[in-house]
């Protein structure tokens, strides 16, 4: 699907480390590599999906790129600018144009707020419409994200998580943005809400010519909506793929575990688990080398003390990219 | 369930997406009224709290503005009469009270204790509302930017700022304060502190000192009148209050929907008085309502032993006061301020819980 490849976001070594501060002056005493040098692109059009397990960076990734928390190195190209050397005022400005979606809708909305105002306040403050022109407006986001324009005067307590992300979804379309970050956006809604709102981002996507970074760890919802497919590990990307490529043929260990523990409609396929032992290290100590190696059923001395590069698997412009010793 | 007053055209639309339809309107305020309403001792809280208020305006306007009731004519022939008992016929006919009756008996001087009840509640209503108005003023300034600002470094500018202040307390002659104040300021900076622990561990400190024993010690100190009481009472009882609303912002401040205001772009000062602090402020509101009753009880505390609000003013807690030597002769001298101070804090503070209850997110639509 992705037909314009024009990159929109360029992303190179991304870290966001957090201090642990101990002892009486809260010397920082180690650090939490949260984020270590991770860089994708994403062009106009296109969904990235970020899948991956909990606390592995995700959404630290997602929250990075808007500038909602100071990345420590690396840099983030949007629309040809920089996003992390901005000044105050044109941060300001280039927040218009790339918006986030919540996981929860109950808390990412304020409650003391209608939803109307809720909606209406990017408009306001940004200064693009007021009066009868905004409400014109709001009226319009209502009705895209099918919700009722009278319901504006209600508060966010009155609607089910379903609506409730819908007047978030509204709100970040407020600005008319081209780049969304959707974190975890329908993780919290059940299976039937799910469907609709994927279907609703999806139309978005097509009317508005979005861009998505899809963060995410159910892997149904990335093989439906997204493009291509990032799989990350403890802070660092394992394999990036065309969505179809990393279904049909995971290169990396860690996605094979990953796609086996996803369950396939048809009780007649036979069951082809891959256990991993062990658990998922702590970003606190990252093990040398690679960091998948204490769990990785395949692996190799060399694993062990040299971290794994990039390879590309097959022609380079397809993208199929994979950091694993095991593809030289 | 499903409401279809307007729109008809547009609702085929989005029939389909809005089919699960919405209870009947309700304001946050029109909740918090159907579960207030609910709990009958907060409502008998409030209805004597009005009462109180209705009074205190009333005895400030009858015995000040237009003296129908004289809290300081002295009547030596009418001395410790019992309530509703009628003045002695060798009294002058000038001193009779209203209505021809001592409602609530008169005192050693021949004073109408209803006459000092009636201007004793405008006295400790008052002094209730300032005090707490200055603790809630300063709390909720030091627990916002703790808790806003709180993971900042001090930077010099806090520090220069600091010993400046600390400057104007030396030419005040207060120069424990002043060294107090420039050598913490001087601590935190040279160890990177926060301004969170530089703000919460003045508020630990404050909060060591035995309350009632400062009060006390600043009163002494102090030019005594109503207004030092209220001052007193309100600056060394915020710390409660400033922790509260310190706790509110930390966890206010990590909540998705003020995130998602920051990548709206909205502005540091829109998010912290539009998005946290209504949201910061219905447990402070709690607080502030059990505050009030404390603060009459310590200015109760304060006149009975001698350092409160003086004599020409009649607070219930010096008419309690002096009431206490003639605890067996005349009992009403006694009860009848102690019964209305224990009164009013237990309205006070049966309307605080029920505040806290109407105000819960988690105790919602019961």
């Amino acid at each position: 699907m992705p037909e314009s490849t024009t990159s929109l976001l360029q992303v190179t070594g991304l870290k966001k480390y957090f201090p642990v501060r101990s002892g009486l002056f809260s010397r920082v005493s180690a650090w939490v590599k949260a984020v270590d040098d991770v860089s994708f692109h994403l062009g106009q059009g296109e969904t990235l999906g970020l899948v991956g397990e909990s606390g592995c960076g995700k959404t630290t990734v997602g929250r990075s790129l808007l500038r909602l928390m100071e990345p420590t190195a690396g840099s983030v190209t949007f629309e040809g600018k920089n996003v992390l050397t901005l000044s105050a005022k044109e941060l300001r400005q280039t927040r218009r144009r790339m918006q986030i979606i919540f996981q929860d809708p109950y808390s990412s909305l304020n409650p003391r707020m209608t939803i109307g105002s809720i909606v209406s306040e990017p408009l306001k403050i940004h200064q693009i419409a007021k009066g009868q022109d905004l409400q014109d407006r709001v009226n319009q986001l209502f009705i895209r994200v099918g919700l009722r324009p009278e319901h504006q005067s209600r508060y966010p307590h009155e609607f089910s998580g379903g609506q409730r992300q819908r007047v978030g979804i509204a709100r970040a379309l407020a600005l008319n943005p081209k780049f969304i970050v959707c974190d975890e956006a329908v993780s919290a809604l059940d299976v039937s809400i799910q469907a609709q709102i994927l279907n609703l981002l999806r139309d978005l996507q097509k009317e508005f010519h979005l861009s998505y970074l899809f963060i995410t760890h159910d892997l149904n919802v990335v093989q439906y909506l997204a493009d291509r497919i990032a799989v990350m590990y403890v802070g660092k990307f394992a394999e990036v793929a065309p969505a179809e490529d990393l279904f049909a043929s995971p290169k990396h260990p860690y996605t094979q575990a990953l796609l086996s523990a996803n369950p396939v409609p048809d009780p007649t396929a036979p069951p082809k688990r891959i256990i991993l032992p062990g658990d998922v290290p702590s970003p606190l100590h990252p093990p040398a080398g690679c960091r998948f190696h204490p769990r990785c059923p395949e692996v190799m001395d060399v694993c062990k003390t040299v971290e794994p590069k990039l390879t590309q698997i097959g022609p380079p412009e397809k993208g199929h990219q994979v950091w694993c010793h095991l593809y030289p | 369930m499903h409401d279809s007053k307007s729109g008809a055209s547009l609702k085929a639309e989005f029939v389909s997406l809005d089919a699960e339809g919405l209870a009947p309107q309700e304001t946050p305020w029109q909740e918090f009224l159907r579960i207030f309403k609910k709990d009958y001792q907060a409502l008998i809280g409030f209805w004597v709290l009005m009462l109180l208020l209705v009074t205190a305006l009333a005895g400030k306007a009858l015995t000040e503005w237009w003296v129908v009731f004289d809290p300081e004519a002295v009547r030596l022939t009418d001395k410790f009469l019992p309530p509703l008992s009628v003045p002695s016929p060798d009294s002058l006919p000038a001193d009779r009270p209203f209505g021809g009756v001592y409602l609530m008996g008169t005192d050693e001087l021949g004073r109408d204790v209803f006459a000092r009840m009636f201007q004793g509640s405008f006295v400790s209503l008052s002094i209730g509302f300032v005090a707490v108005g200055i603790s809630l003023g300063i709390g909720v300034l030091l627990g916002g930017v703790s808790g806003y600002y709180g993971q900042d470094k001090v930077s010099l500018k806090t520090v220069l700022i600091g010993i400046f202040l600390g400057g104007v307390l030396f030419y005040f002659n207060w120069n424990f304060l002043g060294y107090a104040i420039i050598a913490m300021l001087l601590l935190t900076w040279i160890f990177r502190l926060s301004v969170d622990t530089l703000i919460m561990r003045f508020t630990d400190a404050m909060m060591c000192f035995p309350t009632f024993f400062l009060i006390l010690t600043a009163v002494a100190l102090l030019p005594p009148s109503i207004y030092t009481i209220m001052f007193i009472i309100g600056l060394f009882s915020w710390m409660g209050m400033a922790r509260f609303v310190r706790a509110e912002f930390l966890s206010l401040r990590e909540q998705d929907f003020v995130i998602a205001a920051k990548a709206l772009g909205v502005p540091e000062w829109r998010i912290i008085f539009r998005h946290m602090v209504p949201n910061a402020l219905a447990p402070v509101f709690v607080s502030a309502t059990i505050g009030v009753a404390t603060a009459i009880l310590t200015e109760s505390g304060l006149s009975f032993l001698g350092f409160g609000v003086p004599p020409p003013d009649a607070t219930w807690g010096n008419i309690l006061s002096d009431g206490k030597g003639f605890i067996f002769d005349a009992p009403w001298l006694f009860f009848i301020p102690g019964l209305a101070i224990f009164l009013v804090v237990l309205a006070f503070n049966l309307v605080g819980e029920g505040l806290r209850e109407a105000l819960n997110p988690k105790l919602r639509s019961r």
